[in-house]
């Protein structure tokens, strides 16, 4: 299905409008598609589908398991629903429905789980989503896409409408900084994007995070550091080959989130790691098993380290690790 | 159309039969959730003889009629009926929660022809069905949904959600039923957590409510028929019924939720099935 994304500017539209808009377009062709929200239609920007869609558009209230469960209903049936509301509900408040009616089924949902992480961060810890990563990617059948941008966002509703099986999309609240600045750079789930260069240490990111290591890579680069950024906009499948690589490229590995540490992107990557014989420094840059305190996203972000600023003072220890003890390390290279 | 003599006697003969096979696969499980099989086996055996527009060799034809077994525990006594309707081999029920067996408590919708939805977890039923009914109205189909609840599982809040949008979209072709045998685990409903009044909790969400007796075919029969020409409102059929209904050990004992025969128990148990029966069949005039 050709889409050209003509009417999507992510420098005009929040993130979460770019999933609306783009969900819009691929809706002309594919009457399959119904959208789906628990009182979180404005929120999650499902307005114009609602406008250009009424009889495709269901509101189900403040009521997510009926939501989730109804969805499963919906696609075990043939249709394609788009179920929006914030990642903490969709992950937690009815992770019972999700498991059973829609992994545990392989139901043909599209989960658009929004306000992820710290990025609604003055609603507070109740409605941060800093365990979703884990608690999705443990769920058999389940896709699970962290988009890093609006760009990104676009491309991942298209993939994910041609997936026949349930997806978790991970999306932000409102702007995220540009990382592309085009749809059209092969994205493919399952694969990460090589978006820096580099050969003295990787930094594997997700969401909001891949921008923060873009410039970290930039600033690190004019001091002569030469560092990798892999968009690992999909956790899961993992793209196994690409952390491989970059081990054997770098030896030096940092993951990056905006989620707890435990049981997210770095633990995917540890576990893919681990398993593979390969030895490396290794840093994983999240939530420290804590819940945030209340703040705007920026500052967030860099109260858990995982700006700019975090990821730069994590290369540079990692850098800095003496590797002469590890006897092997010679040999390895 | 209220059911003939002819029509009615042949269904007290068929649910005899899937009594009958309830206890064989309790024997050959080892154990089972009898109680609540029994009392919802009139009703389903009503629904998959009388009413579903099925057809065992296209179990996944897109046309068909729809049942959610919300109260999914019940599954020993699905497959009674699955299997005479030629949905799955009567001699896999001799597997039943054997390891390696498809079919468990719980029945899994990919592993078992004939069961459209994976349920267990209770209190998921309803927004399944809604699910089904919504489809089909957006794909302009005439399948209809059948939803059999249990009543102890209507203390979870979830199915307060799905009822309330039901009411809100009203879907063509869906009824709600619910098993109504007022036991549950851990003792009487009313004990464990009063659900009472619990028909007009129903009529307080926007449905039209039947409360019926769930061991008469004919009594049943009519308020389905009244369910599917509504079209202003939702339906709710509760069916009055006893658990463990047919077996004298088991009737209204709520501990024969799940439970085990031994041989002696197991010949009784169906020497009571046959008394049963013919107790029934004689009440047909």
């Amino acid at each position: 299905m050709a889409i050209s994304y003509t009417s999507i500017s992510q420098t005009k539209l929040s993130t979460g409008e770019v999933y609306g808009d783009t969900l819009c377009e691929l809706a002309k062709d594919n009457p399959r598609i119904v959208a789906l929200t628990a009182d979180l239609g404005k929120s999650t920007k499902m307005g114009n589908f609602a406008e250009q869609y009424p009889d495709r558009f269901y509101q189900f209230g403040i009521a997510e398991q009926n939501m989730y469960g109804t969805a499963a209903g919906m696609a075990k049936s043939g249709l394609i629903p788009f179920t929006s509301s914030f990642a903490i509900f969709a992950s937690c408040r009815a992770l019972d429905q999700v498991h059973t009616d829609i992994c545990y089924q392989k139901a043909n949902v599209k989960l658009i789980a929004s306000h992820a992480g710290t990025s609604f961060g003055q609603a507070g810890t109740t409605h941060h989503s800093t365990e979703d990563i884990a608690i999705m990617r443990s769920l058999a059948n389940l896709v699970v896409i962290v988009p890093a941008d609006g760009m990104e966002t676009a491309n991942v509703v298209r993939a994910a409408v041609e997936y026949d099986g349930p997806v978790y999309i991970r999306i932000n609240r409102g702007f995220d900084q540009v990382v592309y600045g085009t749809y059209d750079y092969g994205y493919q789930i399952g694969k990460a994007v090589e978006i820096y260069e580099g050969t003295d240490a990787t930094v594997i990111a997700c969401g909001s995070c891949v921008f923060q290591a873009l410039q970290a890579a930039r600033e690190l680069e004019a001091d002569g550091v030469s560092v990798r950024v892999l968009n690992m906009h999909t956790i899961k499948p993992i793209d196994r080959e690409a952390i491989l690589k970059a081990v054997h490229d770098t030896r030096r590995i940092i993951t990056v989130e905006d989620h707890t540490v435990i049981g997210g992107l770095g633990g995917a990557v540890a576990e893919v790691i681990a398993e593979s014989g390969m030895s490396c420094a290794f840093k994983r840059l999240g939530l420290q098993d804590t819940f945030s305190p209340i703040g705007f996203h920026e500052d967030l972000m860099s109260i858990h380290c995982i700006d700019t600023n975090g990821i730069v003072t994590a290369v540079r220890e990692l850098l800095n690790m003496d590797f002469e003890d590890d006897e092997d390390w010679e040999d390895e290279v | 159309m209220s059911l003939t003599k002819e029509e009615r006697l042949e269904l007290e003969a068929k649910v005899n039969e899937h009594r009958h096979t309830i206890i064989r696969t309790t024997m050959w499980a080892g154990s089972g959730h009898v109680g609540g099989a029994l009392s919802m086996i009139d009703a389903a055996t009503l629904l998959y003889y009388h009413y579903m527009n099925i057809d065992p060799k296209r179990p996944d034809w897109e046309d068909r009629d729809r049942f959610v077994l919300s109260k999914g525990h019940a599954g020993i006594g699905y497959v009674a009926i699955l299997s005479d309707l030629g949905f799955i081999p009567y001699d896999s029920l001799k597997t039943f929660n054997l390891t390696g067996s498809r079919l468990g408590i719980h029945l899994d919708s990919s592993k078992v022809p004939g069961v459209d939805f994976s349920t267990g977890s209770l209190g998921h039923g309803l927004s399944l069905a809604l699910g089904a009914a919504l489809a089909a109205q957006q794909l302009n189909k005439t399948y209809r949904t059948f939803c059999m609840l249990g009543d102890g599982e209507c203390q979870e809040g979830s199915v307060w959600e799905a009822a309330m949008a039901i009411s809100k979209f009203n879907p063509p072709g869906l009824v709600t039923m619910v098993d109504w045998n007022k036991a549950q685990i851990d003792g009487l409903t009313e004990d464990v957590m009063p659900l009472e009044p619990f028909a007009d909790k129903w009529r307080a969400f926007g449905f039209h409510t039947e409360e019926v007796d769930g061991h008469d075919f004919s009594a049943m029969a009519e308020a389905i028929d009244a369910a599917l020409e509504r079209t202003d409102v939702p339906t709710c059929i509760i069916l009055d019924t006893v658990k463990g209904q047919g077996v004298k050990v088991c009737a209204g004992n709520y501990r024969w939720h799940y439970g085990a025969f031994d041989e002696e128990m197991a010949k009784q148990a169906h020497n009571d099935l046959d008394a049963y029966y013919q107790q029934r069949v004689a009440s047909i005039k």
